[in-house]
């Protein structure tokens, strides 16, 4: 039974607020707290957390405990490490809740181990059932769901995003205990992020739709011939029209690495599946994909799924959708793109062209 | 870097992705039924990460590149069949569950040791590649705590790109949320990776490559010891396979214009 909890944030990047994850995480934590009877312990890591401590001021944590200053400001294994270290001695908690960010995801690992505890990451659900803490997540890529119960304390375990209702507190005044973990020469410097510019960046976490183009965009279509251009209008089109996240399967991201005729903006980054990422939308919908077994694993967090596809065989009609429609994708989204930005017409003139 | 880089990848073996995959209990847990007959390749990220690290070895001369593998002999033997033809490595092979549902630590520990026991490896030389996730366990905790038992403190996750610079410094590209890479300046090894994708091709088959790797392979593989996995302390209540099957709708017989209509509106919703 944990006595002690740990929920360990840190700032946005760039910003001086909590991400919509901590707050996820910081519900969770609360819940845990009351159901088990345990004191809550708040540590935050970052440039200046001043500001965001006041916004969790009403969670009513014993103590919050702060490692920050330009050190800490960016996400970097060795001070992310010590800050996170210093904290959870502090603490002395038995469970320690944090979001699966990339920045935690990099580093908790490492100070379970300092810590002589454990970690466990993608955790779905956290619940306390007669006083025993039992953990959900994946393995084998979401094709097997498994609950599990850990001995070793302390227990650091990061919860995906999306799992619990956000806490919502008044913010207030706060005070922080500042902890400085041992300086370290640090041979590792943050340099900056690259990011795509703002009209090609496709890949949007907080979209209500998920958009996976599938290989059959760049073959040849009906008239024997390839309309890559086409495509990737189209696709362009729909995603500013409909303010959706693109994802794409393997064999369309792979062609990149293959000198076959491609998608410009597709990137390993945007593949979905088996080896690519499980994006959280409430809503999904795949052209031109065959919605085989390896992709579609990385969909099991997409409630609604529909397919547009030319196989009325394929994946996609196994059970894996919701509908699946027996079309050409080329046809329906352009249609779809002229009935989401009624003023232009600028897709049906792509359409016009491929005909 | 004029003597070259030490470059140690940690990899496994896992399913073949198109297999079906059923839990069934097991002796200390959870395992996969028919587990030891499933088709097995290596794990794809930290295929990107050999792969990685075989085109930085060949960019840099005097490099040298093992991989470091936790798993059943008999499996890695039989991915090593095709590993072996598209990259020059030697193998390091610890004869262990490679399950999704072995322990991250022990699993570590075992990595580490292995590592540490490579006869003249070099730590000013020293990178370590793995995948920054499994398509067994997924977890994406096993690189940082080699890193930790091995004392490497500069540790990199979802690297998509290592670019070595003249002054013996490293760029590095690391994946953070929202499709973006976080870039950092790395002065030198040891350091260690965890791969996400990468930006190389799966390499040829390459026959002569494959000879020359398993006169070593064969032999490495047959010396390995066989080594229990420790639970450490974790214990599953259960694992299933997901039950949700959609009842899914197939619609043949609309235009493409309501087949439009009809989306648009569920969008909007």
């Amino acid at each position: 039974m944990a006595q002690h909890i740990l929920f360990l944030a840190h700032v946005a990047e760039g910003a001086n607020t909590l991400t919509k994850a901590s707050h996820e995480v910081l519900g969770a934590a609360l819940k845990l707290s009351s159901q088990l009877g345990a004191h809550l312990t708040i540590g935050l890591i970052g440039h200046d957390v001043a500001a965001a401590a006041e916004t969790i001021a009403a969670a009513g944590a014993d103590k919050v405990f702060a490692v920050f200053g330009p050190d800490f400001a960016t996400a970097r294994y060795m001070s992310d490490a010590a800050a996170a270290e210093a904290i959870c001695r502090s603490a002395a908690a038995d469970l320690i809740l944090a979001p699966a960010s990339s920045r935690f995801m990099r580093v908790l690992p490492g100070v379970a181990y300092r810590l002589n505890g454990c970690a466990d990451t993608h955790v779905t659900s956290l619940e306390a059932l007669n006083g025993e803490l039992r953990a959900t997540r994946w393995y084998y890529r979401q094709r097997i769901e498994a609950v599990i119960r850990r001995e070793p304390r302390p227990w650091i375990v990061l919860l995906e995003p999306g799992c619990e209702a956000a806490w919502t507190g008044t913010p207030g005044p706060v005070k922080l205990e500042e902890l400085s973990p041992p300086k370290l020469t640090a041979r590792t410097v943050v340099t900056g992020i690259r990011a795509p510019g703002s009209d090609a960046q496709t890949i949007r976490p907080d979209a209500d739709l998920l958009f996976v183009a599938g290989a059959g965009w760049t073959k040849k279509q009906s008239d024997g011939k390839t309309h890559v251009a086409q495509a990737e209008k189209l696709i362009l089109d729909f995603l500013r029209a409909s303010g959706s996240s693109l994802g794409g399967s393997k064999s369309l991201v792979d062609q990149t690495g293959e000198s076959q005729a491609v998608l410009r903006f597709m990137t390993h980054l945007n593949q979905v599946g088996q080896t690519g990422s499980t994006p959280r939308h409430p809503k999904g919908l795949s052209m031109c994909c065959h919605g085989e077994e390896p992709h579609v694993v990385g969909w099991r967090f997409i409630n609604e799924r529909r397919a547009v596809n030319l196989d009325p065989n394929c994946g996609w009609a196994r059970g894996k959708a919701d509908v699946l429609y027996v079309a050409d994708a080329f046809e329906v989204l352009a249609n779809l793109n002229a009935l989401l930005t009624p003023l232009t017409q600028t897709s049906l003139e792509a359409m016009t062209q491929k005909a | 870097m004029t003597n070259g880089y030490h470059i140690v990848v940690c990899g496994s073996v896992v399913p073949d992705p198109l297999q079906t995959l059923e839990p069934v209990a097991g002796p200390t847990g959870p395992a996969l039924k028919n587990e030891m007959m499933l088709p097995a390749v290596l794990d794809p990220w930290a295929a990107h990460a050999l792969y990685e690290a075989a085109n930085l070895a060949t960019k840099v001369v005097g490099s040298k590149l093992w991989l470091v593998s936790v798993g059943p002999k008999a499996k890695l033997q039989q991915v090593m069949m095709t590993i072996a033809q598209r990259v020059s490595f030697e193998l390091v092979p610890v004869d262990a569950s490679a399950s999704g549902f072995a322990d991250s630590h022990s699993t570590a520990a075992l990595l580490a040791e292995a590592i540490q026991s490579i006869p003249g490896l070099d730590r000013t030389r020293l990178l370590v590649f793995g995948g920054w996730e499994s398509a067994s366990r997924g977890a994406g905790t096993t690189m940082q705590l080699v890193g930790e038992r091995l004392d490497i403190l500069d540790q990199f996750q979802g690297v998509d790109q290592l670019n070595p610079q003249p002054d013996g410094s490293f760029e590095v590209l690391e994946r953070i949320e929202g499709g973006r890479h976080q870039v950092s300046a790395c002065s030198g090894p040891p350091l260690l990776l965890g791969w996400a994708t990468g930006n190389l091709p799966e390499p040829r088959n390459n026959p002569q490559v494959g000879m020359a790797n398993m006169r070593s392979v064969m032999p490495a593989l047959q010396r390995a010891k066989s080594v229990p996995l420790p639970v450490g302390g974790l214990h599953f209540l259960s694992a299933s396979p997901p039950k949700q099957r959609r009842q899914t709708r197939v619609v043949k017989d609309l235009s493409s214009e309501q087949i439009a209509q009809e989306i648009a509106e569920w969008i909007g919703k």
